[in-house]
């Protein structure tokens, strides 16, 4: 009977999976599903309001049982980007990457290079933490800049009615939403990287642009 | 013939070469934690704003859009961005309509198409609170509620109301105060 649980709740996640493509869930067919597709980005001043909070999450759409087999790829980079002048060209950036058990982040540092090839700045400060185990409570670390770090599964915080979106956009629902509506992604987790970063740091004062990128070798 | 077999070769010689530039087991700078971060790593996936990707862009060119960088996106994507909104939210199409920001057809999709998202250093940071505009992004923001209104709701927000609300408000599990603020997994 709980084999049978088992199978429905994972057909019902591959079904809903299919048609699951929002916020940035699943966005493009060559990312969909793998250890490098971005699922949410947020950027929001943190609870020490002279700090910023980036939070970058990944792997979406997954069922308690697949959390807790889920991991974060070594060949994965997650790197956020900081523009700082207006150009929409990244000035600093965040790199985080996953070692035996460990993220690393460095930075925030000025690249190397800019744009779709990147190289680990190793010569940047860094800031490790253990990776999170699933059931278990939060580790946090902070770095010699004032860097928070966090990395591991959490509760996916993205909502939406998504399904019934998919239905209004083929068609299928002339009277529009309902009211109320259903979280389609209640109950799924994410593997979720959040890095807080002093203001002083990422420009001080004024207005930034940030986006956040996965990148893999 | 002759000349497409050299052009064949040409392309193997291009991609096995391109293959080898992650190969890098030969000049790796070893860390003095003896942890190896060498290599180069090329991009596979990005996002600014939510949802973005996902309702903007055609699907033979999702892909293309994660692997163009913000500060070319708006040459490369902005008309196929206003073209889908005004399929999308037909409205858009009468000269002179707007959405609550103020903004026409072009002009609201010449802000998204640079997929970024803004952020302040000076106070609230959230997508859209009533009085603050895309000054970040917190996590119990309504980002798709705001979205839906800008797409659908017109010039005061009332317009389509069975369309500019998906009536889920808030997430499943309640936000941490403290870091690291999303909450722990089911």
């Amino acid at each position: 009977m709980k084999k049978i649980k088992i199978l429905l709740g994972a057909s019902a996640i591959a079904v809903a999976g299919f048609f699951m493509v929002a916020a940035d869930h699943i966005d493009a067919p060559a990312v969909a599903g793998g250890t490098s597709d971005i699922t949410d980005f947020y950027a929001f001043q943190g609870e020490n309001t002279n700090n910023i909070a980036f939070v970058a999450n990944v792997q979406g759409l997954l069922s308690p049982t697949a959390t807790a087999g889920a991991a974060f790829d070594e060949n994965v980079l997650v790197e956020i980007n900081i523009d700082t002048d207006g150009d929409y060209v990244e000035d600093l950036v965040l790199q985080a990457i996953p070692r035996n058990g460990k993220m690393y982040v460095f930075g925030p540092v000025s690249p190397s290079t800019t744009g779709l090839n990147s190289v680990i700045q190793t010569s940047a400060v860094q800031t490790s933490v253990d990776i999170t185990a699933y059931g278990s409570p939060a580790v946090t670390a902070t770095g010699s800049n004032g860097v928070m770090v966090f990395a591991g599964p959490r509760d996916d915080p993205f909502f939406f009615d998504f399904a019934q979106y998919s239905e209004i956009i083929a068609g299928n629902a002339p009277g529009g939403f309902n009211n109320p509506g259903s979280d389609t992604f209640a109950g799924t987790n994410v593997m979720s990287i959040v890095i807080e970063v002093p203001k002083t740091l990422i420009g001080g004062t004024g207005n930034i642009n940030a986006w956040v990128e996965t990148k893999s070798k | 013939m002759k000349n497409i077999k050299t052009i064949v070769y040409a392309l193997l010689i291009s991609a096995v070469a391109f293959n080898c530039s992650n190969d890098d087991d030969n000049s790796t700078p070893i860390e003095p934690t003896g942890i190896n971060f060498s290599g180069t790593y090329t991009q596979d996936d990005q996002m600014g704003r939510p949802a973005v990707n996902t309702v903007f862009v055609s699907a033979a060119s999702k892909n293309t859009f994660n692997t163009t960088i913000p500060s070319a996106q708006d040459a490369a994507f902005q008309g196929m961005f206003e073209t889908n909104l005004t399929a999308l939210s037909p409205a858009f199409a009468n000269p002179g309509d707007q959405n609550a920001l103020g903004q026409d057809a072009a002009a609201f999709t010449g802000l998204l198409a640079t997929d970024v998202l803004n952020i302040s250093l000076d106070g609230t940071t959230t997508f859209y609170d009533g009085t603050n505009v895309l000054t970040g992004r917190a996590l119990a923001d309504d980002v798709i509620t705001v979205e839906l209104l800008l797409i659908f709701g017109g010039e005061d927000f009332t317009e389509n109301p069975a369309l500019s609300d998906d009536h889920v408000d808030g997430n499943d599990k309640t936000f941490l105060t403290s870091f690291p603020y999303l909450a722990s997994p089911f």
